[in-house]
């Protein structure tokens, strides 16, 4: 059975949040949006103030200006609040001494679930076998399991996570991804920060981006693919033939040469270059992409903020 | 609040911490008591009198020694049901396990009080063991080396009945505490100092004078001794002591002015 969620009630809506501690103002008239169906990155580089800002939608935190709403309302104000909305904050919020089970069957009374619903949380997050096991002797990964299996006691619509891929091997990272993906096709809100957009790009349709508390980029996913060049590297032993061809190709503009018989020609792709020294009957060795990544536009906008500031 | 309060129980049952408590206060407090006896009926009998080696010289008769010793839990046991009432407020902010509790119940009075309720049933435990370990240890010896136990007789059934309801005061006393200093080794630390060297020092001291002599009365831990109605520090003449009702008002005046300081600073602070 799918369940049916109003979407209003999924939107998490943050404007001009604003925190400060001391002389530091780690969050700086922030305001953006999050869409529930879609699974959205909330980015930025340790310190840029993400986790500050997920306190504050919490209610963990009180802002010094701003107000922060999930589906209209603070989340405080909200009744048994883990029930709408799952959030899990650090990875090690628990007591070591309490087995997988127990941790979450303390909760469970708050949350307003069964016990047996922690079984089936438990099963979601494949910790079955480790249920009875003390948390104390969990790996990261593990931790990471419980921890969301945590958020989704209540079946929430909204799920906040932060780092939720910290500690998780790559099966992990696999299976998370298309966690997430599940429930977000199934109407959920969905956000995950990272501090790496590496991680997170094969799985979000959304970024909001921050750099020193402020928004340096909200949009889609693909919208800021966009902005990424395309660049190829090509080398080839026939240092002339190359040079000829970038020549006759009216490339010289975009060319560099990192040495000779090694040219790096931006905005194209390296189909194009192919065919072009395809034609030439240019002997290649190496063809590849050497466009800006999605992950250096990333590390250059979070960096220029920190220039204009 | 019944969902709180479930929340609030199951944190404690599914640790080890409580039943760890009572049993150590069960195994100390036999000791202590086995000791105490033995060593007050070996005085009474080389000297005609027991001396309680404290400063006065004072004395104890076989009925005052068996009320000292069947309330040393009250005397000298409250730091156990006070660090497990302080427990279940530091644990949470020693493993940040107060972000997920306040994630799934943000009313921040609730979760305290909440805490402070779901403490009062494993205080019981905790200190029904404390006070049967005096009882066993002291009742035992006494017994052993052919002195008269007093358990029969109403008044030191009373006494013994009202340490029990001391130490579970204490326990709430113990969850203030922890509200208002959160970093468990120092509340913890804090808790033995002040209980085992500050308190019984600033009794002595300020029993010598008439002018504080009044004051010391209201320290907790003479607060917690009139409940029981009877102590050591009594039976040695050191001290009066309030009557067993105002001890209980001041005890739990001292937990409420603790959990509202708790509730204005730790609890009222953005978390994490």
């Amino acid at each position: 059975m799918t369940p049916t969620f109003d979407p209003a009630a999924g939107v998490v809506s943050v404007v001009g949040l604003t925190k400060r501690f001391g002389a530091v103002t780690a969050v700086d008239d922030l305001s953006f949006s999050v869409a529930p169906g879609r699974v959205t990155g909330f980015l930025g580089p340790n310190g840029a103030g993400k986790t500050t800002t997920l306190r504050m939608i919490l209610g963990l935190a009180t802002p010094d200006a701003g107000t922060v709403t999930i589906g209209g309302i603070r989340y405080a104000d909200r009744p048994r609040p883990a029930h709408h909305v799952g959030a899990a904050l650090e990875t090690a919020s628990f007591h070591p001494g309490r087995s997988a089970r127990d941790h979450l069957r303390v909760y469970a009374p708050e949350v307003g679930v069964s016990d047996s619903r922690c079984d089936e949380v438990l099963a979601l997050v494949g910790l079955t076998e480790a249920a009875h096991r003390r948390v104390g002797g969990f790996s990261l990964g593990m931790r990471q399991r419980l921890a969301l299996a945590t958020t989704l006691l209540g079946d929430p619509q909204v799920l906040l996570l932060d780092e939720p891929a910290n500690g998780l091997d790559p099966e992990g990272i696999v299976w998370l991804r298309q966690f997430l993906r599940y429930l977000a096709d199934q109407g959920r809100t969905v956000l995950v920060s990272s501090h790496v957009l590496s991680e997170v790009q094969q799985t979000v349709d959304d970024v909001v981006i921050i750099a020193k508390g402020r928004l340096v980029r909200a949009s889609s996913l693909a919208d800021l693919e966009a902005h990424a060049r395309p660049a190829v590297r090509l080398v080839s032993p026939d240092v002339d033939g190359l040079a000829r061809l970038i020549a006759a190709s009216g490339w010289s503009e975009v060319t560099r040469f990192e040495a000779p018989g090694v040219a790096v020609i931006e905005d194209h792709h390296p189909a194009q270059i192919g065919a072009a020294a395809f034609a030439q009957g240019l002997e290649v060795h190496e063809l590849s992409s050497a466009g800006t990544s999605l992950e250096s536009l990333f590390l250059e906008l979070t960096s220029s903020a920190e220039v204009a500031r | 609040m019944t969902a709180a309060l479930r929340t609030e129980i199951r944190k404690i049952t599914t640790t080890r911490a409580w039943w760890v408590n009572g049993a150590v206060m069960f195994a100390y407090m036999l000791v202590l008591a086995m000791i105490m006896a033995a060593s007050f009926v070996l005085s009474i009998r080389s000297e005609g009198s027991a001396s309680t080696g404290l400063p006065g010289g004072a004395t104890l008769d076989p009925e005052s020694v068996a009320s000292s010793v069947y309330t040393l839990a009250v005397a000298l046991g409250y730091i156990f049901p006070a660090v497990l009432g302080a427990l279940v407020v530091t644990s949470e902010f020693r493993h940040r396990t107060i972000t997920p509790t306040l994630l799934a119940e943000p009313r921040r009075s609730l979760v305290l009080t909440s805490k402070l309720l779901a403490v009062i049933p494993f205080a019981i435990l905790v200190s029904i063991a404390g006070v049967l370990g005096t009882v066993v240890g002291g009742a035992g010896t006494l017994a052993l080396m052919g002195e008269p136990t007093f358990l029969g007789d109403p008044d030191m059934v009373r006494t013994i009945g009202m340490s029990v309801v001391a130490l579970v005061l204490w326990a709430l006393v113990g969850v203030g505490f922890g509200a208002v200093l959160t970093n468990q080794v120092a509340a913890i630390v804090v808790l033995l100092v002040f209980t085992q060297f500050v308190e019984p020092l600033l009794r002595i001291l300020l029993a010598q004078f008439d002018a504080t002599e009044t004051l010391s009365k209201f320290l907790p831990g003479a607060a917690g001794e009139a409940v029981a109605g009877s102590s050591l520090y009594v039976s040695s003449g050191l001290a009066d002591l309030l009557t067993a009702w105002q001890g209980v008002l001041v005890l739990l005046g001292y937990a409420l002015v603790l959990l509202v300081i708790g509730r204005l600073t730790t609890f009222r602070r953005d978390i994490g």
